[in-house]
């Protein structure tokens, strides 16, 4: 049964609190949490590896640390779901792909290690799509993971186990990986809020690589004051990471609320085009009107540059990934395929190891990369992604932020889009600009379908405004008065086609 | 085939040279960066490509990079970046090699060599660049697996690309055993071969003499000794004058040398370039190299051998051939340099170090960093010798047992009994007695014969083994004997 009062299950940091003040003990929230993941984790299938016995250790270590008179960190024994291409010291890391099939990397990554010094309780390894390449989590070599509000649909991806994990009241904090809307997106999907931070404020080190120029780990929630707390947490310099952002987060932290009065939010007009479903439209402007009735002005934007962040996107992406990938050679580690020549060995383990969405973007980014194509691709796609920031940068002379929908649907049918890559890749639209310019983006609930779908809307804001925006995300959520607490899967519509699998 | 004249070639060479930056840590990662060792005893996640780690670049080793370039006269880049050179192979851990491609860190330098006896040349550089070393794939025998050892896998190197400027194998030699003092002066590198902390490729062309065009190139790798740079080339230079002088033609590609044989055989033929996929490594930013760093580490940019050798003969004196010898290795002219500090004339203080400490090395077969005997040593000896406590020959032999036992001057003397007898009245009674002995000399003297005097000092030396003052003894023997000629 349940041990937690409700008021906790709704806040992270209300655990961390009453942890702290010994309402409650870790364990406790650690039963919690592991009683509701073995009630629905069947169904919804968010996490690939969760070991209740390492689990309630860790919980057990922090109620002593607490009985000993160490009650600092902002995490005291709260759960938080970690994303699998996550390096989890002696705990296998598999990026959802059988090429790391028990895989267990030697050491923690950064972001791992900050929210242990807190105190968090390390909650399982989360599904996603393999190497984080998809946008629905039905990319996994380990089975889709279902929507915990409609189990017939897909979470988003790629961080869909993270996002379904936090919906479904698996976990009050999640990590997810966001590369080009894999945080946001998901968090948009299941109802949940999902932050992706300005490239090189969260320590990449122990993130397994999909596009370096691009990946960020991001915080997922229930709601935006626990976001802001994990962000607190994981975020900073980190000298393992040249990428990393030598800025003290410190007073960004700490700065003063804006107030909605005199906001200026900037609206593009091509956020507003057709392939955004009207009621994701009309959940958006409604989050428009609330703003303008809180003091807040409107301005009308225009980026048009937005259509081609996509192509952009994806020629980085499949480049970089084409590289990053090349070290699971099943020299070192993960399977190895039985060959009698090394160059066998290389394509049959690899062919074995890697699932068709993988292999479709090492051979495209191999091709980009290929001599006599980089200028036309990878470089250009390099000046493209100068453009895009210097768009952004113009827009944010004229606006503090810039507010859309995150996705253009709310959560699609499982297999809907699976065998139609383009598609896929289109579920990116509006995720994909604010990465390219490597500046912070978060999504928020702001509604639901009539058909009780989730609805995410969207904030992008200039490099290291994180905080800000999340503090003026805080206010919108207020506006919206929503009751943002986790769904119970077992009265989530059911699925109707195939779809889930455990196929581990 | 009808017997014409034949064509003269001359070949065209330029060296690529790798050579291991003299850092504690590897390039990327914390990892000690020695040689040797049980293998895979110096890794990290870094350095084999765990999931998820990333390279953080060793300030020190853009320091030595620098330096490299300095020393070669290099234009260094305001801003350098790092590239990936992407390849498949089980001693690249990362399947690809962080490296530099189109923005080397130094450019457009110059190495001076002797191509003969007081003749320089220079050969131009058209760069240096910084990579990580790969580690080292090992295939025993009789098993049918391959073993690897990451222990070398992100060892800091330097690529330093010659012009094909080089116009004999000879050249070839003397611009690299040039290159590799340059080094080891600037103290950026080892240097050495054998532990392959120096690797060298070359790229031989021929071509029809008063041709300009270069020929088709060919690559000569695993190169791993000096007197293999020539062998590798006069076989290679002859290969190619053959294959053109029967008709044939030069294939570009890629040669690998056999050690045993001396000869060249073909390793893989470049019909289209390969393709390394090169792209600017996203996990390193663009490094900024604040003109600042750059002087300051040209200030402190030792002396290069060349200057050194031209300081040794011109300010202080020394032959060609001593200035020459002392500047063969940094640590001989570092040994000579703190003799002379410590107080000795450079000339002294060539001929003791290049005469006696060398030689002993040599016959020793040890090196001077592993030397007992300082500097200071060497000079209390000398000065020893100057004070007329040991003859010239005595302070010979005492260096030797200093050097063989690490000894100070005044203990081996001591040990040796080999201390100069200056007391007049003990060898005035060993003078006394020789005199009686030899009585058929002390008559040729006294017949008239200065030159029994020496003689008679010769016997004084053999009766005190060599210990006697000569000076005093000769003064011993006029005082006794008076001038040459019938005794008064």
């Amino acid at each position: 049964m349940a041990r937690l009062p409700p008021e906790l299950t709704r806040s992270a940091r209300a655990i961390a609190d009453a942890v702290r003040s010994r309402k409650v003990s870790a364990r406790d929230v650690a039963d919690h949490y592991l009683e509701r993941a073995a009630r629905h984790d069947g169904t919804v299938h968010a996490f690939l590896h969760l070991d209740p016995a390492a689990i309630r250790a860790e919980a057990d270590a922090v109620d002593r640390r607490v009985a000993a008179g160490d009650a600092s960190g902002a995490l005291l024994g709260v759960p938080v779901a970690i994303k699998d291409n996550l390096c989890t010291r002696g705990v296998p890391t598999t990026c959802a792909s059988k090429i790391l099939a028990d895989y267990r990397p030697p050491y923690d990554a950064t972001v791992v290690a900050r929210i242990r010094a807190a105190g968090g309780v390390v909650f399982g390894k989360t599904n996603l799509d393999e190497f984080a390449m998809g946008a629905s989590t039905e990319n996994s070599g380990y089975g889709t993971t279902r929507n915990p509000r409609d189990l017939a649909r897909v979470p988003g991806g790629s961080s869909g186990g993270s996002a379904a994990a936090v919906a479904a009241g698996f976990a009050p904090l999640a990590l997810g990986s966001d590369t080009g809307g894999s945080v946001r997106q998901p968090a948009s999907l299941c109802g949940v809020v999902g932050l992706r931070p300005t490239y090189g404020l969260v320590s990449r080190y122990g993130l397994i690589a999909f596009a370096s120029s691009l990946d960020q780990v991001g915080p997922l929630a229930l709601n935006v004051d626990d976001t802001m707390l994990l962000m607190e947490v994981i975020g900073g310099h980190d000298p393992r990471d040249s990428t990393s952002r030598k800025v003290d987060l410190a007073p960004l932290a700490k700065a003063p609320a804006p107030t909605l009065a005199g906001l200026k939010v900037g609206v593009p007009a091509e956020y507003k085009v057709e392939g955004v479903e009207p009621e994701v439209r009309a959940a958006v402007e409604r989050c428009e009107q609330l703003l303008v009735k809180a003091g807040a002005r409107l301005v009308p934007l225009a980026l048009p540059l937005t259509p081609y962040a996509i192509p952009t996107y994806y020629l980085v992406v499949t480049s970089e990934a084409s590289s990053n990938l090349a070290r699971f050679d099943g020299v070192r580690y993960g399977p190895r395929a039985d060959a009698r020549e090394l160059s066998h060995m290389y394509g049959l383990t690899r062919a074995q190891g890697f699932g068709d969405e993988v292999k479709r973007r090492i051979m495209l980014g191999t091709f980009a990369l290929s001599a006599g194509y980089f200028d036309a691709y990878y470089k250009k796609s390099l000046q493209v992604r100068q453009r895009i920031l210097q768009e952004f940068t113009e827009a944010f002379t004229k606006c503090d932020f810039v507010l859309g929908p995150t996705a253009p649907t709310a959560a699609f049918p499982i297999g809907e889009k699976a065998s139609d890559p383009v598609q896929m890749y289109l579920c990116d639209v509006f995720t994909a600009p604010a990465p390219l310019a490597g500046l912070p983006a978060l999504s928020i609930p702001c509604g639901t379908t009539k058909g009780g779908l989730p609805i995410g809307a969207q904030l992008q804001g200039p490099a290291c405004s994180d905080f800000r925006m999340l503090r003026v995300a805080r206010e919108l959520e207020k506006l919206l008065a929503l009751d943002l607490v986790p769904c119970d899967p077992a009265s989530a519509p059911a699925p109707t086609n195939g779809g889930a699998s455990r196929g581990r | 085939m009808a017997a014409e004249t034949k064509t003269a070639f001359e070949p065209v060479i330029g060296l690529e040279v790798h050579c291991q930056l003299a850092t504690k840590t590897k390039l990327f990662c914390g990892c000690e960066a020695g040689f040797g060792g049980q293998p895979n005893s110096r890794i990290c996640p870094i350095c084999t490509a765990q999931p998820g780690s990333l390279p953080v670049l060793d300030d020190e080793a853009l320091n030595l990079a620098i330096t490299v370039g300095l020393a070669l006269s290099c234009t260094i880049r305001a801003k350098t970046k790092f590239d990936r050179k992407n390849y498949f192979y089980p001693d690249l851990p990362k399947g690809y090699q962080i490296s530099q491609y189109d923005e080397p860190l130094c450019e457009h330098g110059f190495l001076e060599f002797e191509v003969e006896k007081g003749a320089t040349k220079r050969a131009r550089v058209l760069r240096v660049h910084m990579e990580e070393d790969a580690g080292k794939a090992l295939h025993p025998e009789k098993t049918s697996s391959s073993l690897v050892d990451l222990n070398r896998a992100g060892v800091p190197l330097v690529e330093i690309v010659g012009m094909p400027d080089l116009a004999s194998p000879a050249e070839a030699s003397a611009y690299l055993q040039a290159l590799r003092r340059l080094l080891r002066f600037a103290g950026v590198s080892e240097c050495d071969m054998e532990k392959g902390s120096l690797r060298c490729d070359a790229n031989v062309s021929i071509r029809p003499v008063g041709e300009t065009k270069l020929g088709t190139k060919v690559e000569i790798k695993n190169i791993n000794s000096f007197r293999n740079v020539e062998r590798a080339l006069v076989f290679e230079i002859a290969r190619q004058t053959e294959a053109m002088q029967s008709g044939g033609k030069i294939v570009q590609e890629t040669r690998s040398f056999r050690d045993t044989e001396g000869t060249t055989v073909s390793m893989r033929v470049k019909e289209s370039a390969d393709d390394y996929r090169y792209f600017p490594d996203p996990d390193l930013p663009v490094f900024e190299i604040d003109p600042a760093r750059v002087e300051r580490l040209r200030k402190a940019l030792p002396e290069s051998f060349l200057v050194k050798r031209a300081r040794y003969r011109d300010a202080w004196g020394l032959t060609e051939y001593d200035a020459r010898v002392l500047t063969e290795e940094p640590a001989t002219a570092r040994f000579f340099e703190a003799v002379v500090a410590a107080g000795l004339p450079p000339k002294a203080a060539a001929n003791w170090v290049q005469g006696e400490v060398l030689g002993w090395l040599t016959e020793s077969k040890r090196e001077l960093e592993t030397l007992q005997t300082t500097p200071a040593d060497l000079v209390d000896l000398v000065k020893m010798a100057e004070r007329g406590e040991l003859s010239h020959l005595a302070a010979k032999k005492v260096l030797r047992q200093m050097l063989d036992t690490g000894a100070k001057a005044a203990a081996a003397a001591q040990s040796l009994d080999l201390l100069q007898i200056r007391d007049a009245s003990s060898l005035g009674a060993t003078v006394d007695e020789v005199l009686q002995q030899e009585a058929k000399i002390v008559g040729d003297y006294r017949g008239g014969k200065e030159t029994a005097l020496n003689a008679l000092l010769g016997r004084v030396m053999r009766a005190t083994k060599g210990k006697g003052d000569p000076n005093l003894i000769k003064e011993l023997l006029l005082q006794k004997l008076g001038p040459a000629g019938p005794a008064k």
